[in-house]
């Protein structure tokens, strides 16, 4: 399948505006009390978010969790509203109330962030079943991470999804790690995907780190899911190079093994192929990269000098008009 | 005026609403085909009437009966979902504590979550501790959840229609006892606001705040005391949150003396909540101590005389009046 140039350099500018995002943030978190809470970065799966949103109509909807930065932002999401929500302020996307951790993008049909483990799946399946009581022509993507295939609410979501044929797409980003434990340490099956079989849908293993292939891999599936023909269980092999949170000291991630995965890193991938293809040219390039650094400049500026809400605020939102 | 039980009138809010809104559609585990056919329980019928397409019969996963709400009222439409009994509300309760409930606040007001959770409760059926276990309390303690309890065909009907047309998630307990219960319920289409009290009988000398099942033992326990000569005020909370604080401390200014009735067990339970609220807004009226009339603090046992001694009763109700009235 041929892939334009128009979507290769979306992905492009997905990755790279998700990775100076996310570098901005780890120096953001070493001044004390800059950010509120965890911070937890996708830095290095970039590929996923950038590769299946590109695979996505506007009106489609994702579901996401912890590492949503990349999902948000290839979405199409603000980046000043982004920014301004992790620094807790009033401009934030969701006034504060949210933190890095819950962000929701309604406006971009990021439906919800949830970071209750597992949390996403059944939330993904309401979403799907409404576009299908609708008839429309959408899909629902959720995702999940190798730690969350383990939880229970996976898998009652993964067999409703299958038996009423819903336009889900379970998206795994098996990054190899959960908290703290290996993948081997927590699973036993080589790959999630293979529990597809038990659902009698189609699982697919794809690199991670390749935003064309997922990109490919998520376009198939958008297919099968808007044909009337159910849910897909994508599982993408990439890598945290991050802790679980900046906190994280990592002990227990071999440093070599660190290494060998930032070799694979997905931005040098796609850019040395459109290099060398000649879909983009070394100028067109770094005036991308010029205007992703100003972007995010422009972001971490607009939330420094937002205000932070005022403390009765808190009580508004609970309920409708409150 | 036509009369049956809430089972009966809760299918007929289901009716009405689903006739009148297209994004209402019913889901849960036997809603359609069931392994009852009863036309007095409250999802008969339904199936035939609307289709596969709105009455969704669901697997046993109640945490994807839950994420399904929580999801497609997102979407915009108006899930109203069943939890066959409450004791799996547990089982369903991260899609509704850490989800339907939260998920407004922290969008900051953006995204809303119109669905309602019926949920079947109370003892009386002799199915033990993993089938009753009124959990009224832990949702009511959740911020972002409005709690439903009613007593009546009637209150059921106008409260269910209501919490179907609210922008809010609402957990809607049914006392399943109550289905068989017959009462008038008006043909009309009618709204009982969600967070209105109703003073089910009006007197001086004590005020009994109680509300779903309890409702009927408290006004039986008042008209067997009104022989003695003490008069019961009952209020019929009907809704847990928010809670009618106005009508219950104008009672209790009235009256000067509180008994708080629910069925579900003492520690940690609502009747806590409604004698804080008391104490701190008319302590100066009360005339006597409150006292609390619940379940014990033990896990719903199954024989018939272990249940009934578990289900607070007229008599148990009485002889708390008495404590209080000298």
């Amino acid at each position: 399948m041929q892939i334009s140039r128009q979507k290769k350099m979306e992905m492009l500018r997905s990755l790279l505006l998700s990775r100076r995002f996310e570098e901005e943030l780890t120096e953001l978190c070493k001044i004390e009390h800059k950010i509120p809470g965890m911070m937890i970065l996708c830095t290095g799966q970039e590929a996923v978010g950038a590769g299946v949103c590109a695979a996505l109509q506007p009106e489609d909807v994702i579901v996401t969790n912890h590492r949503s930065h990349s999902h948000l932002l290839a979405k199409g999401a603000d980046p000043n509203a982004l920014m301004a929500e992790i620094l807790g302020k009033r401009t934030g996307c969701n006034k504060g109330k949210s933190g890095t951790l819950h962000m929701a993008v309604p406006e971009v049909n990021a439906l919800c962030t949830t970071t209750v483990v597992g949390g996403g799946p059944p939330i993904a399946v309401g979403i799907g079943f409404a576009q299908q009581y609708r008839q429309e022509e959408r899909v629902t993507v959720c995702f999940i991470g190798d730690g969350a295939a383990n939880e229970g609410s996976v898998h009652e979501a993964l067999n409703l999804a299958s038996v009423w044929a819903l336009p889900v797409i379970f998206v795994c980003e098996n990054n190899r790690y959960a908290g703290a434990q290996r993948y081997e340490e927590h699973t036993k099956a080589p790959n999630i995907a293979d529990r597809a079989a038990g659902y009698a849908i189609p699982g697919v293993v794809v690199d991670g780190n390749d935003a064309l292939a997922v990109y490919r891999s998520a376009l198939d599936a958008r297919a099968r899911a808007v044909n009337g023909d159910g849910p897909t269980l994508i599982e993408y092999k990439t890598y945290r190079w991050r802790g679980h949170g900046e906190a994280d000291c990592q002990l227990y991630q071999p440093k070599d093994e660190i290494a060998a995965w930032q070799a694979m890193c997905p931005i040098p991938k796609l850019r040395g192929d459109m290099l060398a293809q000649g879909v983009i040219s070394e100028d067109e390039l770094r005036e991308m990269e010029t205007r992703i650094d100003a972007v995010v400049k422009d972001a971490v500026r607009f939330a420094e000098k937002s205000p932070y809400p005022e403390p009765n605020e808190a009580l508004e939102d609970v309920f409708a008009g409150s | 005026m036509q009369s049956f039980g809430m089972g009966q009138a809760i299918n007929q809010a289901l009716r009405e609403e689903m006739l009148r809104d297209a994004g209402v559609f019913l889901a849960g585990e036997g809603v359609g085909v069931g392994i009852h056919s009863s036309p007095m329980l409250p999802t008969a019928g339904l199936l035939d009437a609307f289709g596969a397409g709105r009455v969704k019969d669901t697997p046993v996963s109640e945490a994807a009966i839950a994420g399904l709400a929580v999801g497609a009222s997102v979407a915009g439409l108006r899930p109203v979902v069943e939890i066959m009994f409450n004791p799996f509300f547990t089982l369903a309760s991260d899609m509704i504590v850490n989800h339907a409930a939260k998920l407004r606040y922290l969008s900051g007001g953006k995204s809303a979550f119109p669905l309602v959770v019926r949920i079947k409760s109370g003892a009386g059926f002799g199915a033990g501790c993993q089938h009753s276990h009124n959990l009224e309390a832990w949702a009511a303690h959740c911020p972002g959840l409005k709690v439903v309890m009613p007593s009546t065909p009637a209150d059921a009907k106008g409260l269910l229609k209501s919490a179907i047309r609210d922008p809010d998630p609402v957990v809607f307990i049914e006392d399943m006892m109550l289905y068989f219960v017959p009462g008038p319920v008006p043909e009309t289409d009618y709204l009982i606001p969600i967070g209105q009290a109703d003073v089910k009988r009006q007197g001086n000398d004590v005020t009994v705040v109680t509300w779903s099942k309890m409702v009927g033992v408290a006004l039986k326990a008042a008209d067997q005391i009104a022989r003695e000569g003490i008069d019961l005020e009952v209020v019929d909370l009907r809704t847990l949150v928010p809670m009618d604080k106005k009508t219950l401390i104008e009672s209790v200014r009235k009256t000067g003396r509180l008994v708080v009735l629910h069925e579900a067990t003492r520690t940690g339970g609502f009747a806590g909540e409604v004698a804080a609220v008391v104490m701190e807004a008319a302590f100066d009226h009360l005339k006597a101590p409150l006292r609390r009339v619940t379940g014990p603090d033990i896990p719903v046992p199954a024989s018939p005389p272990l249940e009934r001694f578990y289900i607070p009763s007229e008599d148990d109700l009485i002889a708390a009046v008495k404590e209080i009235v000298r």
